[in-house]
């Protein structure tokens, strides 16, 4: 288990006064002076030195992504926009850091600041994050007042927040169009080439981060780069905020250290699976949009990018979705299959279309109500929606049913089977009777 | 995708209140000069706010014209994104029932069946008497808590189908629930209390800015000492007119100014009777002596205060209360009380009202004297300023929501 003194996130449960007093006492803003003196090079190359890769779901290493800002601020400013769009289904971590821990991320939002010549930073919250934004202003507030943002500051780095919300669409967590929704558009996602580094919010070269990933970098560049990277396993270190949901005796959010196995992370944190090991069916183990892992290959597997993708799903988010036997698997997926149906922007038409076709004949499979060889059809199709689409909403809604398929493909089958039994039973009852009501 | 338009009855106009029209203005001065459609989500959830709850075609048009933007533009807005609600909502709550996965695993089906059976059948359809809705919305980010509702920016976590009828049975009363999760704990931790974050070093280990952001403010507490004509609001120029002079002078000064001010804070942190006699003792002939405070146990007595009525305050004689011609060393956050928002904090400010304490010690003279300054219309009255700030100044937040029953905010 991580010992406490390697957690980032001290006031993860609002225990603590999340205000800019208790922050400093919590040791925020330490040392953000000397780290901006020594400047856009050093901030890089620490935050590539400890292995950071974006806790946003995609894990690209953040300090290199920095490294694509143009390295001299032009005719255009640079911004940093903060995702705080967090609507994944499964994850509720950046929720706690906006809430209880504001000041770590404005920290965080300064260095990046620096690194990538930005004086100016956008945060974007999902629309329904209401409590959390207005804690959050208050604390940009408690900065300005200090000194700690806007012109001639303690930091000797002149840094301005804008606070902008969005209004109820999942999609604007894609960094394209939440892009667009703060210009004031429709969340529809941009076509790469051009890459945000270059032109991003109003045409101007753009960062997009999220808010785990920026509130971790105070921390990084106190303790050194080394320090992260001296946690976890290569390619995945440091620590990460879990969030643990459905069938577990304690839900919770835990910030554990990279490479912990499911099983040690649930039996330490979550209190174990609820009806013991044996009960457990499957987990969906980063956030919604990758595809689930049956009990058997999760337990003893570590919590990593890298150990997830060689099950065919993914860390993504961490946000770890537990479903013992009582689950019925087909329904929950085709619930996500909904979700995705609602939440596709409509731009691109095979995830437009795809996205409600693969709901309703989830919906039909949960009953049973169809023939076999639509699961291969199903397949089919999902692989027509995965990559063909301009950003990778297709790709997440294709991959949970992909997982339903290629591992619970006999319980489908049982499912139609029981159905079919069932009507042939119901149709000759019928035949039965009418036979009688004729005689 | 989801498919949505605009409601067939529609009202004839819309129009921001003032007070609403001096917010957007701020809002859409944030964005950079040309960009402001950016404001189009802040000022159309805004509208909706001010509406009951939902947004109708002569605000979408409203809007438009406000942000220089075709109005079809804006009504891709509002039918896109799904918080924009089409049509009427409850007059008390619409309630968003989150029915995602994580959510559907710990039981929200059943929260859905007691929206069906005490509100509607059909979501987005208005209760019998008109003061309810509800909607099966999307993941909303408490997974951890599920299952869960949300109304406006309350949530309700780690819920029963009993006691969600209950918060029901609340609402419907007139009363609000303190939001949160509903089975004891805090937050997202472990229930029964967190594995993680017991080592109490976490909570004390101190930071440099501490110093730097003391010696800030005592160079800016010197600055406003030695200019006591400069009014508020020209202070900002001059600050930083002088900044080069300023940081060298703190420079210079720190280490003596960090003592002094971290002596006084925690003198400030020990009671507020050192507040209190700052009060009394902040310049400004206009300060009536009998409304000074006198101590830590007049500020106690605080939580007792009454806001006065209106004929009251409408019978008095407008006095002047007392102002800080600076900020004083600890200012108190007045958007806590609920009615101001940053505007009229500013406004506050600008005016040299930066404590609880002083609000609280209002009586119907100096309402009137502020009403009459700040052209309030009563609403300092109306939203109970001073048993609010009397509350805040007393015992803070616990304070206020053993008082009110809610958070400040």
């Amino acid at each position: 288990m991580l010992s406490d003194k390697d957690r980032i996130f001290t006031n993860l449960y609002g225990l603590h006064d999340w205000r800019l007093a208790g922050a400093l006492k919590r040791g925020v803003y330490d040392g953000v002076k000397g780290f901006i003196e020594k400047g856009r090079d050093w901030i890089i190359e620490e935050v590539k030195a400890s292995g950071l890769r974006g806790r946003g779901g995609a894990g690209f290493p953040t300090g290199l992504k920095w490294s694509f800002m143009p390295k001299e601020v032009g005719e255009r400013p640079h911004y940093l926009v903060v995702n705080a769009d967090e609507s994944e289904p499964g994850t509720c971590k950046d929720r706690e850091i906006l809430r209880h821990d504001p000041h770590r991320l404005i920290e965080g939002m300064i260095l990046a600041g620096r690194a990538m010549l930005a004086h100016t930073a956008f945060i974007y919250f999902r629309g329904e994050f209401i409590h959390e934004r207005k804690v959050f202003e208050a604390a940009v507030e408690e900065a300005y007042e200090a000194g700690i943002l806007g012109r001639d500051t303690i930091f000797g780095w002149d840094f301005d927040i804008i606070v902008h919300h969005g209004a109820g669409a999942y999609i604007c967590g894609e960094e394209t169009a939440l892009i667009e929704s703060i210009e004031g558009k429709k969340g529809q996602p941009r076509l790469k080439p051009p890459f945000p580094a270059n032109a991003g919010l109003y045409g101007c070269p753009t960062t997009v981060n999220n808010v785990e990933s920026i509130a971790s970098v105070g921390e990084i560049l106190r303790r050194g780069g080394s320090w992260f990277a001296s946690l976890g396993k290569p390619n995945n270190t440091g620590t990460k905020l879990f969030c643990i949901s459905g069938h577990v005796e304690k839900p919770c959010v835990v910030e554990e250290e990279m490479g912990i196995t499911f099983r040690e992370l649930i039996e330490t944190h979550a209190g174990g699976i609820r009806g013991g090991w044996d009960n457990l069916k499957a987990v969906i183990p980063g956030g919604s949009s990758v595809r689930c892992v049956p009990a058997e290959q999760i337990i003893d597997c570590p919590m990593t990018f890298d150990d997830l993708a060689k099950l065919g799903s993914g860390l993504g988010t961490a946000g770890i979705i537990v479903m013992d036997k009582s689950t019925d698997i087909i329904r929950a997926i085709a619930r996500l299959a909904y979700f995705y149906k609602h939440e596709s922007c409509g731009q691109c038409t095979p995830c437009r279309e795809g996205t409600g076709w693969m709901w309703r004949m989830l919906e039909r499979m949960a009953e049973g109500r169809a023939e076999k060889r639509e699961i291969d059809l199903l397949f089919e199709v999902s692989k027509e929606i995965e990559g063909h689409t301009i950003c990778a909403l297709g790709d997440a809604a294709a991959w949970p049913v992909q997982g339903l398929i290629n591992h619970f493909r006999d319980e489908i089958e049982a499912r139609i089977d029981e159905y079919t039994a069932r009507a042939d039973a119901e149709g000759s009852m019928v035949k039965e009777m009418e036979k009688a009501a004729a005689g | 995708m989801s498919f949505r338009r605009l409601h067939p009855e529609q009202p004839e106009s819309f129009a921001f209140t003032p007070e609403n029209l001096a917010w957007a203005k701020e809002v859409i001065a944030r964005y950079p000069e040309g960009r402001q459609a950016s404001a189009v989500i802040p000022l159309l959830t805004r509208a909706q706010e001010q509406n009951g709850g939902w947004v109708t075609e002569p605000m979408i048009r409203y809007i438009a014209d406000m942000l220089k933007m075709r109005p079809i533009r804006v009504l891709e807005i509002a039918t896109f994104y799904t918080q924009f609600q089409l049509q009427p909502v409850g007059r008390k709550a619409h309630i968003w029932v989150c029915g995602t996965t994580p959510c559907r695993l710990r039981g929200a089906e059943e929260l859905i069946k007691v929206c069906k059976r005490r509100i509607a059948e059909k979501a987005h359809t208005l209760s019998e008497d008109g003061d309810f809705s509800w909607e099966e919305v999307e993941c909303l980010g408490a997974c951890t808590n599920a299952p869960m509702i949300q109304i406006g920016e309350r949530v309700y976590e780690d819920l029963t189908p009993e006691r969600f009828e209950e918060i029901l049975d609340e609402i419907a009363a007139g009363r609000w629930p303190e939001p949160g999760p509903q089975n004891g704990r805090t937050s997202s931790e472990p229930l029964g209390g967190p594995t993680t974050l017991t080592d109490d070093s976490l909570f004390n280990k101190g930071s440099d800015a501490e110093a730097l952001i003391a010696a800030r403010k005592s160079s800016a507490a010197k600055h406003a000492a030695t200019a006591p004509e400069t009014p508020a609001h020209a202070q900002d120029e001059t600050a930083s007119a002088k900044k080069t002079e300023e940081k060298e002078r703190a420079a210079a000064e720190t280490a003596k100014e960090t003592a002094k001010e971290q002596a006084e804070a925690s003198a400030l942190a020990q009671g507020e009777a050192k507040e209190a006699k700052e009060a009394t003792e902040s310049p400004g002939a206009e300060t009536p002596k009998d409304t000074a405070l006198q101590g830590a146990a007049a500020l106690a007595d605080l939580a007792e205060a009454r806001t006065p009525s209106e004929e009251e305050v409408e019978a008095a004689k407008a006095t002047p209360p007392q102002l800080y011609e600076a900020p004083p060393a600890q200012v108190d956050d007045l958007k806590l009380i609920s009615g101001v928002g940053p505007k009229l904090e500013k406004l506050l400010n600008d005016l040299g009202i930066y404590t609880f304490a002083q609000i609280a010690s209002w009586g119907p003279g100096e309402i009137k004297w502020v009403d009459d300054h700040l052209k309030f219309k009563g609403r300092i009255v109306r939203d109970k300023w001073v048993e609010q700030a009397a509350a805040l100044a007393a015992g803070g937040e616990e304070e206020y929501i053993r008082r009110f029953g809610k958070k400040p905010r």
